[in-house]
């Protein structure tokens, strides 16, 4: 049995413990914004964060986020208010098939909560772990410098 | 084949049911019977509650079908865009493509052929409604008028619809409101919040999870499976053979990967196992010195080049590519005694019901597809045998359970239905002043089509997805022969975003280039002069260039490269900034003209052009899948990678005004990218990139 907290709540998953949080999330509890794209970490479609920070749910073994604190998309968004980082995503109409929407975001976000004005190279940093197969990259920096000029008005 | 329906006939039989319609005019709400809606066509349907649904009969693939096809409706019905709701059609013959008499989605073709259908169905809503409204308020219909989802006239009560108008009355352009406006995606907010529903996300109670061991190599059969460390893994339920491989079927997805992974299966391996992409190369470069089939002959192209005062060849190679969407295949089939139904995201809807409905044992009737969002399909969702569908089918027959078949990243990179790996051997003859007076080109590479519904595009032995963009070459050159050879091979091949276009628009783009070089005239000069007379790809050829500032000063060390092409009924060009140190590549700017007719929505278009561009340079430089002894050679984004946002140069789209009929932008945008990047290399270094892609040549991605 492996505890830890979803988007609030405590949960407990019973089953393999080698079972990556990404399925865990998906098929036990039901969270399937999150999503599979590749299984080996290398395109981010499954990024959530763990205690705040980005991480590729697709290689954690359920039994490493016991205890932690886990945000999924769809724990994003606070008292019906979408996160800055999706309001400007769909001002700059940035998702196209938007399966990678959700890892793009999540990136996005924990990026913006470390730095408050990322330059354009702290943003090739930090997004260039998630794939976009549609090409959206050119609205996800534009969506990424809106959303900080948005936070820094709001702070 | 499905039947195919005049949009007249289908009209009637939505009609045929006469319905009382409860439509809120000027703020009083009318009654009616319970629970009906108002469904004026198989396109619209308004709720009791005044919500309009649009069921769009195309596949949401990211290309921006769910917002350009409903703002067609929308302006024609008189309402707000930014309220429809937007539903996937089931498969009927009402939704099928209205030439082609099937429900598919590709060709970029889904505003150019629901152009008129939408917007006359839209209008056919709202002459309804009006004449409804007068009849009720005993109005002169003239004295009425629809506006934002209302008849606006004298207060009303019941309304009752009067015959449905098999012409209604479209909008002068010069009135349109919605169509040409730059307007937002209508699905973002879900796609930015985890509730917009794929494939992967269907569930039904009961479901049971499915991965799948292929062959090794294509073609292959199973000989023999041992299972046991299979059904030792905790939660494996099931092992079955399909006819495509062994199943591993599992209580969840992480069991039935484990399972298949524990799977000790021989292969019958057959032919397939002596493919080797090097050789195939060099096979296809012998074959290229025969005579194929003539998809082209203007003049005495032999006799010209004869005469011609100077000659130049070159040879020019592809390879195999994967279309890599970010949602790996995936279909859930619940199958029962008379019912199969489906739930996938795919782009061929008339032609996976025949298929799973052959391999169920039921009726197409019998089965039903939920199209849900596709995570990307650029072709590989439009399979003439709907290969993950009949798979998926078979596995949930075998298991006697609702199941859902999983492919991995590595299951797709090598489960087949490539772009064709392709060559092209040219000759071309100048006159004194460098003006081409012959062109020669044979084409090799497997042709698509063959053996599938589509085989009517062989003609004379000429498969025309496969000579596309060369047969019809456009430049001025009097004496001009197109060959073609199509080699047959096991491995499977597909439609990959701009399909034959991917390959001769790299091919002519380049060569044209090399003939402007050896002329000693500017590529961009040379291909105005060449294109004389042809209005549309001299607009697109010239806007690109003058916002891209072709000719004035770079700063050092950056080269332009530029292309221009025509696919899918429209026109494109591009002009690419690139700059290199040591062998590392950074395009910094791509300037893009388009030329797609009247533009439905600029935002759609501009968003195509930048992605057609991403998914063309991603191939440009690192595109490959090579085989060995049969096997393919990459498994996963670690060696087929992609353009990562790091690389992703600055993208300006400038969309031609039109008037002509809207035409593609779902794939025109992704042929030039290879030859403006090449070019630009030629003019940077002097080398010319004569093979694809880039990294084959010591260059990478900076």
């Amino acid at each position: 049995m492996t505890a830890f907290n979803v988007n609030g709540r405590t949960v407990n998953v019973a089953g393999d413990p080698d079972k990556p949080l990404l399925w865990v999330l998906r098929e036990d509890l039901q969270l399937t914004g999150t999503k599979f794209g590749c299984g080996m970490a290398l395109c981010g479609a499954c990024t959530v964060h763990v205690d705040g920070s980005p991480v590729r749910s697709c290689v954690t073994p359920v039994t490493a986020v016991e205890g932690r604190r886990i945000t999924t998309i769809e724990g994003l968004a606070r008292g019906g208010r979408l996160h800055p980082v999706q309001e400007a995503w769909i001002e700059q109409d940035v998702p196209q098939c938007g399966y990678c929407q959700s890892g793009q975001v999540m990136s996005a976000a924990a990026l913006l909560a470390a730095r408050k004005s990322p330059t354009d190279a702290d943003i090739d940093a930090a997004m260039s772990g998630n794939i976009c197969r549609c090409g959206t990259y050119q609205r996800i920096r534009a969506a990424i410098k809106q959303a900080a000029t948005r936070m820094g008005k709001g702070a | 084949m499905a039947t195919r329906h005049s949009r007249r006939e289908f009209l009637a039989t939505a009609a045929a049911g006469s319905f009382i319609l409860a439509f809120r005019v000027g703020g009083v709400s009318a009654a009616a019977p319970a629970g009906t809606d108002f469904t004026p066509n198989a396109f619209i349907r308004i709720g009791r509650d005044n919500v309009v649904t649009i069921i769009v009969n195309k596949s949401e693939m990211g290309q921006g079908v769910n917002t350009a096809l409903p703002m067609l409706i929308a302006e024609e019905l008189e309402v707000d865009i930014r309220r429809v709701k937007v539903e996937a059609a089931p498969v009927n013959a009402a939704y099928a493509h209205p030439q082609v008499g099937i429900q598919f989605t590709g060709g970029s073709q889904s505003v150019a052929t629901e152009w008129d259908r939408f917007r006359k169905a839209g209008a056919a809503a709202r002459e309804m409604l009006l004449a409804a409204a007068a009849q009720a308020w005993g109005a002169d219909r003239a004295s009425l008028r629809a506006e934002n989802g209302r008849v606006l006239g004298p207060a009303g009560r019941a309304l009752t619809y009067g015959p449905v108008p098999s012409d209604p009355p479209l909008k002068d352009p010069s009135q349109f409101k919605i169509i040409g406006k730059p307007t937002r995606r209508l699905d973002s907010r879900e796609k930015v919040t985890g509730t917009a529903t794929f494939g992967l996300d269907a569930s039904v109670p009961g479901m049971l999870i499915a991965v799948i061991a292929r062959p090794p190599v294509f073609g292959a059969t199973m000989k023999s499976v041992d299972d046991a460390g299979a059904k030792a893994v905790r939660g494996v339920k099931q092992v079955v053979a399909v006819p495509s491989g062994v199943a591993v079927v599992a209580d969840s997805f992480w069991s039935a990967k484990k399972g298949r992974d524990a799977l000790v299966v021989e292969w019958n391996e057959g032919p397939g196992a002596t493919i080797d992409t090097d050789a195939l190369e060099t096979e296809y470069e012998r074959l290229a010195r025969t005579p194929g089939a003539p998809a082209l002959r203007r003049g005495d192209a032999d006799a010209a080049l004869a005469g011609a005062a100077r000659r130049v060849s070159a040879q020019y190679d592809m390879p195999y590519l994967a279309h890599a969407p970010m949602e790996p295949l995936n279909c859930l089939v619940s199958l029962g005694p008379d019912r199969c139904e489906i739930w996938t995201g795919t782009q061929f809807q008339t032609i996976d019901q025949a298929n799973a409905a052959r391999a169920a044992g039921l009726k197409p009737e019998q089965v039903a597809i939920h199209t849900m969002f596709l995570g990307g399909g650029f072709g590989r969702r439009a399979v003439p045998g709907s290969d993950f569908i009949v798979e998926a089918v078979h596995v949930a027959k075998a298991a006697g359970a609702p199941v859902k078949t999983i492919w991995t990243r590595e299951d797709d990179i090598r489960g087949g239905y490539y772009r064709p790996m392709w060559h092209s051997t040219l000759s071309a003859g100048l006159d004194a002043a460098g003006k081409p007076v012959a062109w020669k080109h044979t084409i090799v590479g497997q042709s698509i089509v063959e053996n599938t519904p589509f085989a009517g595009e062989i003609k004379n032995g000429v498969d025309g997805t496969s000579v596309e963009g060369a047969a019809n070459l456009v430049y001025e050159v009097p004496s001009a022969a197109v060959d073609l050879h199509s080699p047959r091979s096991p491995v499977p091949v597909l439609w990959w975003r701009s399909v034959g276009h991917t390959h001769t628009g790299f091919v002519v783009e380049s060569f044209i280039d090399e003939l402007a070089h050896a002329a000693g005239q500017d590529p961009y000069a040379y291909r105005r002069e060449l294109l004389a007379g042809k209005a549309r790809h001299l607009g697109v050829l010239e806007l690109a260039a003058q916002k891209a500032g072709w000719g004035t000063p770079l700063p050092a060390g950056r080269a332009r490269g530029i292309a221009v092409h025509a696919s899918f009924g429209s026109y494109c060009a591009q002009v690419g900034e690139v700059s290199i140190q040591d062998r590392a590549i950074t395009v910094h700017r791509v300037v893009c003209a388009v030329d797609c007719g009247r533009a439905i929505n600029p935002e759609t278009i501009r968003a195509q052009m930048e992605g057609g561009i991403v998914f063309g340079l991603s191939a440009a430089l690192y595109g490959q899948i090579t085989m060995k002894l049969g096997r393919v050679q990459q498994s996963n984004f670690h060696d087929y990678p992609v353009l990562r946002l790091s690389s992703m140069p600055v993208v300006e789209v400038h969309i031609v005004p039109s008037t002509a009929p809207p035409s593609g932008i779902g794939e025109p945008g992704t042929p030039l990218m290879a030859a403006v990047l090449g070019n630009a290399l030629f003019a940077l270094t002097g080398q010319r990139v004569r093979s694809l892609p880039l990294v084959r040549h010591g260059f990478e991605s900076a």
